[in-house]
């Protein structure tokens, strides 16, 4: 079971109180009805589904309540950063250099996603 | 004489304390203390299972977790029966009751031994082969028949009685594994202060110092130290020590998985729970899992009385039994002379040390030696005589040569250690072949713990104790936010120990390449050295191929004794190293877990709760047949004496139309949507225009996803310009709550809204029908009943009965009708008065079953029965629901999708069979002719059909294509005794200018 830090709480909390809600910083128009074909393919149909840094939100449904945003690896299952929903995306850049399973084990794990844009130093 | 093989003096059981047991019957003693295999052994029981696929008399391999022959059914009593437990594992209790399994109608004859015979037939990936083909006989003839032949226990048939407990705990260090490394980095953790918790899978701590008689710490012999170690760690209030318990699972973020075995080792578990699931994080992880013996590969190697060295040792020297009178040993390590020194001076006969290695030398060797012990270098054991018991070793010089047989009655084997590397390869570490010691070591760690001992490849004890105590120290101080100097300087003092070099991997000689010999790789599996290098020949290059293909290592055993030497033999085969090969992935389980213990309390009410409305005990009072619907208990009808369900719901639905019926609508989901931009926040979500709803009205308002299909829909009522009261359908609940949620936070944040789920504060009643005003009027306080005051769609506050309401004026029956919302814990009280009030009308209560049916008599849709999240609102007739002036809502896009603006779209119609007699099935398809050739192309399927009592005929709703333009004409729909003609009519059936609505 993950410890998810809620941004809003500002805690680590365990999985069981969050639902996963689907990838992040996809755009709503804000002129919806008039969008091309195309773009509201992209908007409601592609996900990119990476291998490596994926951003998604999360709901934690069994505390705040509150709908945030995370950066996670999905081949360690690993949370980079947390953020609150409508906050720019993080740097990837900043992940790269600590990404590594062996990066992960020497961080302790309170400090897992404590750290500002990603990058602890 | 009972227990020939007990040793006196040996052990450190108590002989006094005598224990019953029976196995297959047969009445037997042991000690307390034992397990059931070392009072087996004492016994002279060697015989205890037939193997997975070839039946072959199978004994003890182990005396441990990693035991894959030794597998028993322990019976309490009826239910409490449970296959599969390792005697090994099972600690003996007075009137233990076990069984031998996987044999008929004997262990000692077992029919299914014929397989033994037909074992050219069983090959390596005989599954995937023989039984290809008819594919049908697979499922009548050939599974069964493998099933019934081939298999491990029998699962009990009734629900398991006993009750598990579970915990969560959290602790700054995690020790895995009571050996000596384990104890050390214990001590070492807790005297710092931290919180720590120590486990093991055995009922004492220990580990190997239970048997390494070599060993001396600090002064004192290896167990004696290890006891006043517990000792120490017992009396600290920051320390949890844990036996009996099993880390079989180690998951992200330092989160581990014990289960604790409470009660299977009692003779009276009492009402103690039989296991405890503990659920731990941890700041740190050590562990200190040690190494796992492995067996020698050759022919016949699963002969009963073959059993690892380390095995024969930990019988002799914890359970003071000799497996055997005259031993042979067969290995290439040392650790097994050890064992053969400690039987020597019990007293036991030691035929010979067999060793593969030309030129074994060391304290061990030479000591075993000194003793007279006879030591055979650079031989093999080639095979074993005897069948239900070893009687002899075939020795033979490596390089080939005369064969010797020397006759013994136990044969010790070992061809070294295998590092249990289990949980930090689960842990998603990275293990690297260390090619020096040809042992698969912790890499690369992915999380925080470290490993230490013999899991960690530390030969020596004094390394070992060192190397743990410094991780202890250095894991807990890291806690602390300090750093550790980390030498292990004050770990414990090693002042003896053993030293047990040596080993080797894959098939021993005698078993090489071009013998068909049967020697076992997997015993639990029968996987044989010939089926790994079969599989090789097959095509199979990794290993995880190889590993799916013979079935080596997937039985329940994991491959703990089989890995190494099948991942050896395939490198072997395939002309390459071990790394390139690859090892295969380590999953939990690390030792079966029962079901009890996962499911744990989530039995019953508590895995799935049952709600119940206001009303529900008046309703079981009332004689109500109950459907679930979702977690709720729904009244489904009211049936009165001599009623069955179809002249309940007739009479339900005649009178409802004639008079009035109550209904319970309480499981409708509710929200209040509040706030100065509720009325634009509806906007957006709903597709119905609102902000022109005046205050005290209602709209039936209909909610699609983005894609442009409905999603949920409701009366909403609006009771002043910043506040809705939402309703949703019934499963809808939560998710239309998560759907307005989502929006409210993340796409119009900047709306000030507040949303509340009030499902369950407010009860609702549903009374409906001609005399619903006659009925509530006497009740009502505060509002005006009247239809020019409170028209249809409408809502009013005030108070019925003295209690506080929010009263709709709404139908969904098409009858004049009110839904009664009060808070629930007065709903019960106020449905009794309105319906002492109903009864002087001739009111009935009615159940979901009439409503289905008085709802589609009116074409009134229920989302999700009628529509299945392909229906557009003009699918569904409900093209008026869409605000056609706004710019936006969810779902406006979607709507305008091509393909949701092409003809030919299923829509939804009534129909109306040609007899109206005949009511047709739900889901049934529809087609256009019913001639034409099958396949038949299917053009629509009914979503909704009754028979309607009012309407003196069956009625059904149907999404036909093309359906808003097929009014009158003639379909059918196919059905297994013919065909049925139907007339495609509007849906509306009764009523269909709608004036009963209105009073
Ligand atoms: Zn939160």
């Amino acid at each position: 079971m993950l410890l998810i830090r809620c941004p809003y709480c500002e805690e680590e909390r365990p999985e069981l109180e969050f639902r996963h809600a689907g990838e992040a910083h996809v755009v709503r128009s804000s002129d919806m009805a008039e969008i091309s074909d195309e773009a509201f393919e992209q908007f409601f149909f592609i996900r990119s589904n990476p291998k490596g840094i994926v951003f998604e939100r999360w709901r934690h449904l069994h505390g705040c309540a509150r709908f945030f945003n995370a950066a996670r690896d999905t081949v360690s299952d690993r949370f980079l950063a947390t953020y609150k929903a409508g906050e720019p995306k993080p740097d990837v850049s900043k992940f790269a250099a600590d990404a590594g399973p062996a990066a992960y084990a020497n961080v302790p794990p309170a400090e897992l996603n404590d750290r500002e844009g990603g990058a602890k130093q | 004489m009972t227990q020939p093989f007990r040793i006196p003096g040996a052990g450190r059981l108590t002989p006094a304390k005598i224990a019953r047991f029976t196995f297959d019957g047969k009445a037997y003693t042991g000690l307390e203390g034992d397990t059931l295999a070392s009072a087996l052994l004492a016994n002279g029981v060697h015989l205890v299972g037939r193997s997975f696929k070839y039946h072959r008399p199978r004994g003890f391999l182990s005396a441990g977790a990693e035991e894959p022959n030794a597998l028993v059914e322990i019976s309490r009593d009826a239910t409490r029966r449970t296959p599969n437990v390792r005697a090994t594992v099972q600690e003996l209790y007075d009137g233990l009751a076990a069984q031998s399994q996987n044999r008929w109608p004997s262990l000692g004859f077992d029919v299914g031994a014929v397989n033994n015979l037909l074992s050219p037939f069983l090959s390596a990936g005989f599954y995937y082969k023989t039984f290809m083909w008819p594919k049908a006989a697979w499922k009548r003839l050939y599974e069964p028949n493998i099933r019934a032949a081939a298999g491990l226990g029998v699962a009990p048939e009734e629900a398991d009685p006993d009750h598990y407990a579970a915990r969560f705990a959290h602790c700054d260090v995690l020790v895995v594994g009571g050996g000596a490394a384990g104890l050390a980095a214990a001590l070492a953790a807790a005297e710092t202060g931290v919180r720590v918790i120590l486990c093991d899978e055995q009922p004492e701590f220990g580990g190997a110092l239970r048997y390494e008689s070599g060993a001396r710490i600090e002064g004192l012999d290896g167990y004696s130290w290890a006891r006043q170690a517990v000792e120490k760690l017992a009396a600290m209030d920051n320390v949890r020590l844990l036996t009996r318990t099993t880390a079989f699972g180690y998951y992200a973020q330092n989160f581990v998985g014990l289960t604790e075995r409470v009660t299977d080792h009692l003779a009276s578990p009492g009402k103690a729970p039989r296991e405890r699931l503990w659920q731990v994080r941890a700041a740190r992880v050590v562990l200190a899992t040690g190494a796992i013996e492995r067996h020698m590969v050759f022919a016949d190697n699963d002969r009963p009385g073959v059993m690892l060295a380390s095995a024969a040792r930990a019988f002799l020297n914890e359970y003071g039994v000799a497996v055997g009178r005259t031993i042979g040993v067969y290995t290439a390590n040392d650790s097994a002379y050890a064992a053969a020194i400690d039987l020597k001076k019990a007293g036991v006969d030691i035929a010979a040390i067999v060793d593969l290695r030309d030129d074994p030398s060391g304290p061990l060797v030479e000591q075993a030696r000194s003793l007279g012990i006879e030591v055979n270098p650079g031989r093999a054991v080639v095979g074993v005589g005897g069948r239900q018991r070893v009687s002899s070793m075939i020795v033979q010089p490596t390089g080939g040569g005369g064969k010797r047989t020397i006759p013994i009655d136990a044969l010790l084997v070992s061809a070294g250690w295998t590092p249990s590397v289990h949980l930090f390869s689960q842990s998603r570490g990275k293990v690297a072949f260390d090619a020096g010691s040809q042992r698969f070591l912790p890499g690369l760690y992915a999380q925080d713990c470290r490993s230490v001992g013999a899991c960690n490849g530390t030969d020596g004890l004094a390394e070992t104790l060192n190397e743990a105590f410094a991780a202890g120290e250095a894991a807990a101080k890291a806690t602390l936010g300090e750093t550790s100097a980390g030498g292990g300087g004050n770990a414990p003092k090693v002042d003896a120990s053993e030293d047990w070099a040596g080993g080797m991997l894959g098939s021993a000689p005698g078993a090489g390449a071009d013998t068909t010999v049967k020697a076992f790789v997997d015993f639990q599996n029968d996987v044989t050295a010939k089926d790994i290098r079969q599989a090789v020949r097959e095509g199979m290059r990794s290993i995880e191929h190889v590993k799916r293909f013979t079935t080596n290592g997937m039985a329940t055993d994991q491959g703990k004794t089989s890995n190494m030497h099948g991942l050896a033999i395939a490198a072997e085969t395939l002309g390459k190293e071990i790394p390139e090969v690859g090892l295969t992935t380590f999953r939990a389980p690390y030792t079966p877990v029962t079901f009890g213990a996962i499911v744990n309390h989530a039995r019953h009410e508590l895995f799935d709760p049952t709600r119940r409305t206001a009303t529900h005990g008046w309703a079981e009072a009332h004689g109500a047949v109950f459907e679930d619907v979702g977690q709720w208990k729904r009244a489904w009808y009211f049936p009165r004496p001599g009623e069955d369900m179809h002249a309940a719901v007739n009479r339900e639905c005649v009178t409802v139309r004639r008079s009035a019926g109550l209904f319970d609508a309480s499981t409708l989901g509710k929200i209040e949507v509040v706030g100065p931009d509720a009325a634009a926040f509806m906007e957006l979500i709903y597709t119905n225009p609102w902000q022109k709803l005046e205050p005290g009205r209602c709209r039936y308002g209909i909610m699609l996803r983005e894609d442009g299909f409905i999603y949920d829909d409701g009366v909403v009522g609006r009771l002043s310009d910043d506040r809705f009261h939402v309703t949703t359908t019934t499963g809808g609940a939560a998710r239309v709550m998560n759907h307005m949620e989502d929006y409210l936070q993340t796409e119009f944040p900047h709306l000030n809204v507040w949303l509340t789920s009030i499902s369950e504060q407010w009860a609702v009643i549903a009374v409906q029908g001609p005399k619903s005003r006659d009925i509530l009027a006497p009740l009502v306080e505060g509002i005006d009943l009247s239809d020019a005051a409170m028209p249809h769609m409408s809502v009013r506050e005030g108070s019925i009965c003295g209690v506080p309401t929010r009263l709709f004026r709404m139908s969904f029956t098409g009858e004049r009708g009110f839904e009664v919302n009060v808070p629930a814990d007065y709903g019960q009280a106020v449905w009794e008065a309105i319906w002492a009030e109903g009864e002087k009308h001739g009111a009935c209560a009615y159940g979901t079953e009439a409503m289905h049916v008085l709802r589609a008599e009116k074409g009134y849709i229920i989302v999700g029965q009628d529509t299945d999240g392909t229906v557009t609102p003009n699918d569904a007739g409900l093209d008026w629901a869409v605000g056609k002036k706004k710019t936006d809502f969810v779902g406006i896009r979607g709507l305008k999708r091509p393909d949701l603006l092409a003809p030919g779209r299923k829509q939804l119609v009534g129909l109306k069979t040609v007899d109206p007699k005949v009511v047709l099935e739900e889901g049934a398809q529809i087609v256009q002719d019913p001639n034409q050739p099958i396949p038949m192309k299917m053009i629509g399927h009914v979503t909704s059909s009754y028979w309607s009592e009012n309407c003196g005929r069956s009625i059904a709703m149907a999404v036909v294509a093309g359906g808003h333009g097929r009014l009158g004409e003639t379909l059918h729909v196919p059905m297994p005794d013919g065909s049925i003609a139907v007339e495609i009519v509007s849906a509306v059936f009764f009523d269909e200018t709608g004036e009963r609505l209105h009073g």
